[in-house]
């Protein structure tokens, strides 16, 4: 068993997996630190997953397709903003009806583009990406890039003036704003960044299975939210929480087939958030304005 | 005097507006993207109202998709008055529907007037377990409801999938045995025959009764009392010697039982049997009948039949334009309301204070 599983080729499948939870819990945590909770992560993930399949299917070019998810991820990421930043409405009910949208229209928009309402035409994927062809890990950008988003996420948000800035109209937007900061557009920023972010994360979706199926973000998205709330809304740790998604995903491929037990081994993610969110390794602290609309007096 | 029928005639206003705006812009919406697609939304609307409300067979099917869209729209329409978010009715709905179909047939000794109450206690057990557990994980350790529910939702998919496939399983279907004939729940069409064939079936009428038995509990208990007490003020409920824990178990445990119900409409009124993936996101939509009512049970009798309308209406047009795009119009009306409901709410206030200021009040 532990010849069989514990491979380079294991960890590099692990490393693949976690990538569509990794990037959009990175994202979650520049949201959330500005105070504004996405759970529309979810649909982020379809729409830009969606975009990549219909750019790479007219242009034939991965990049293209990459561009078009992350557009799209911040078209989403942006709607969310001016539904609950702009007009401060309720996050979480914004963030379901944007998941509601971006399940039917992506089943609308990929029944009129490829006359099917639950599949695309298969599309190029990495295929012409050509270094080191074979290395495992380090033959795939989408886990060097997303190793150095964490890395530089980290210096963004703790390290630099913008960051410093999110933090604040997160923790106190009253006090930021008394300093002159523009608590509104600091917070569309950082929900952008979140859009954008899982806008990659979508298009690695796309680009991995080489095409859309309808609902093909499966959770990932909230299991993405939940990443970041056990990573404790730190980059490194939201994406070292969402390896751990990765590699329990990865033992349910790993195990599929070899017992009837499989649907509660799928189960144990799921689990696994719940028992972890009830802080038996460590409470969890939000930002303190974190899904709180800011009212100026 | 005045001024109280005026302020009263301002909250109906408040309260009337953004719904009916609302929806009127969502289809107006839905028109738009039909025409851009180049269909002609005047054919597909005509379609759309004609299949639906103008024949006896429409009627019975959008009763029938509108019947579980009020327990899960009761389902969050409760946890909201707590302050809770409860986005676990499609789980609790999943557990409730699967207990009420192996009790159904594992009891086929019983006469109806045993087990059909039997089958619905077992599904509103089975949804106040699943919603049980988020409001313990909350009240106990602060886990947040939002993401517990949703986690939750997945542990009940990957469940019945292992009970349909490996306990109670049908070989080459993904559905359990059918439930005992005395289980079964009488379509409509028995009292109104002009309703023959669509699936509408007595179910409603527990429906109809979740919504009397709730609004009975929000106002006039001092549940109810507690309940609207922790989600106005927390803190001012506690000074009030509420414990806002306790409650919050109870409002879970109780918005994970009106889910549990909806298995009556599927499993003992229609198919006679629980099927995996029956309820389409129905726990979902419960959220925006939930809004669109503000909450109230009588609202959402009136809303769950508009989203039954669209549910069905969505069928009936898909050979002109693809069904999905009703799951666009439910996003817009959702999207619309809270939008529409925080600018009517800031015009009001801005409109008051100007009146308050003028009349030296301030």
């Amino acid at each position: 068993m532990s010849e069989s599983f514990l491979t380079v080729a294991f960890l590099a499948q692990t490393l693949r997996i976690s990538i569509p939870y990794a990037l959009p819990a990175l994202g979650a945590s520049f949201s959330e630190r500005g105070g504004v909770v996405n759970i529309a992560l979810e649909g982020i993930l379809l729409v830009s997953a969606f975009a990549t399949t219909t750019a790479i299917y007219y242009t034939g070019s991965p990049a293209a397709g990459i561009a078009a998810g992350i557009i799209a991820g911040i078209g989403v990421a942006f709607l969310h903003g001016i539904i609950s930043i702009t007009f401060k409405a309720d996050q979480i009910v914004s963030g379901i009806a944007i998941n509601l949208l971006a399940l039917g229209a992506t089943k609308f928009s990929c029944q009129i583009i490829f006359h099917s309402s639950s599949n695309s035409a298969r599309i190029v994927g990495m295929e012409g990406w050509t270094f080191l062809p074979d290395v495992p890990i380090l033959n795939n950008p989408f886990i060097l890039g997303t190793i150095a988003i964490a890395i530089f996420s980290h210096f963004i948000l703790f390290w630099s003036r913008f960051g410093l800035r999110l933090r604040s109209v997160g923790e106190n937007p009253q006090a930021a704003d008394t300093l002159g900061v523009n608590v509104a557009r600091i917070r569309h920023v950082g929900v952008l960044i979140s859009g954008a972010l899982t806008g990659l994360g979508g298009a690695w979706l796309a680009i991995d299975q080489h095409s859309f199926t309808d609902g093909m973000s499966a959770g990932r998205g909230f299991i993405a939210l939940a990443a970041m709330i056990i990573g404790k809304w730190n980059p490194v740790g939201a994406a070292s929480a969402a390896l751990l998604f990765g590699f329990a995903e990865s033992l349910v491929i790993q195990l599929q087939g070899g017992t009837e037990y499989i649907q509660f081994i799928q189960m144990i993610p799921y689990v696994a958030t719940i028992v972890v969110l009830a802080g038996f390794i460590g409470r969890a602290t939000p930002p303190a304005a974190d899904g709180v609309p800011y009212e100026k007096e | 005097m005045i001024r109280t029928t005026s302020a009263r005639a301002v909250s109906l206003l408040v309260r009337l507006v953004p719904p009916f705006l609302a929806l009127v812009l969502s289809l107006l919406a839905g028109a738009v993207v039909m025409a851009a697609i180049g269909k002609d939304p005047v054919l597909v609307y005509s379609r759309f109202f004609s299949e639906t409300l103008g024949t006896p067979y429409g009627i019975g099917q959008v009763l029938f998709k509108a019947t579980p869209l009020m327990l899960t729209g009761l389902s969050a329409a409760v946890a909201f008055r707590a302050g809770l978010f409860n986005i676990g009715a499609e789980g609790q709905l999943t557990i409730g529907a699967i207990a009420t179909a192996i009790i159904g047939c594992s009891f086929p000794g019983l006469p109806a007037f045993l087990l059909i109450p039997f089958c619905l206690l077992g599904g509103i057990a089975g949804g106040a377990l699943w919603g049980g557990i988020p409001g313990i994980l909350k009240a106990r350790f602060g886990a947040h409801e939002v993401i517990n529910t949703i986690m939750m939702n997945f542990i009940a998919a990957a469940l019945v999938s292992y009970l349909v496939t490996n306990v109670f399983a049908v070989p080459a279907t993904v559905h359990t045995p059918t439930i005992a004939p005395s289980a079964e729940i009488a379509r409509l069409d028995l009292v109104f025959p002009a309703l023959h064939g669509s699936p509408a079936n007595f179910s409603i009428l527990i429906a109809f009764a979740a919504c009397g038995l709730c609004s009975y509990l929000i106002w006039k208990t001092r549940l109810g009392y507690e309940i609207r007490a922790v989600g106005l003020n927390p803190h001012a409920a506690t000074y009030g010697r509420i414990s806002v824990k306790w409650t919050t178990v109870k409002t879970m445990l109780i918005a994970g039982g009106f889910a549990g119900l909806v298995g009556s409409n599927f499993v003992l009124g229609y198919k006679h049997y629980f099927e995996l993936g029956f309820s389409e996101g129905i726990g979902f939509i419960g959220i925006a009948v939930a809004l669109l009512a503000k909450n109230n049970p009588g609202g959402i009798i009136a809303a769950s039949l508009f989203f039954g309308l669209l549910e069905y209406g969505g069928l009936t047009v898909n050979t002109l334009v693809p069904k999905e795009i009703i799951n666009i119009l439910q996003a817009v009306v959702i999207i619309l309301l809270i939008i529409l409901t925080r600018v009517f709410q800031r015009w009001i206030e801005h409109f008051q204070l100007v009146r308050e200021t003028a009349a030296g009040h301030v």
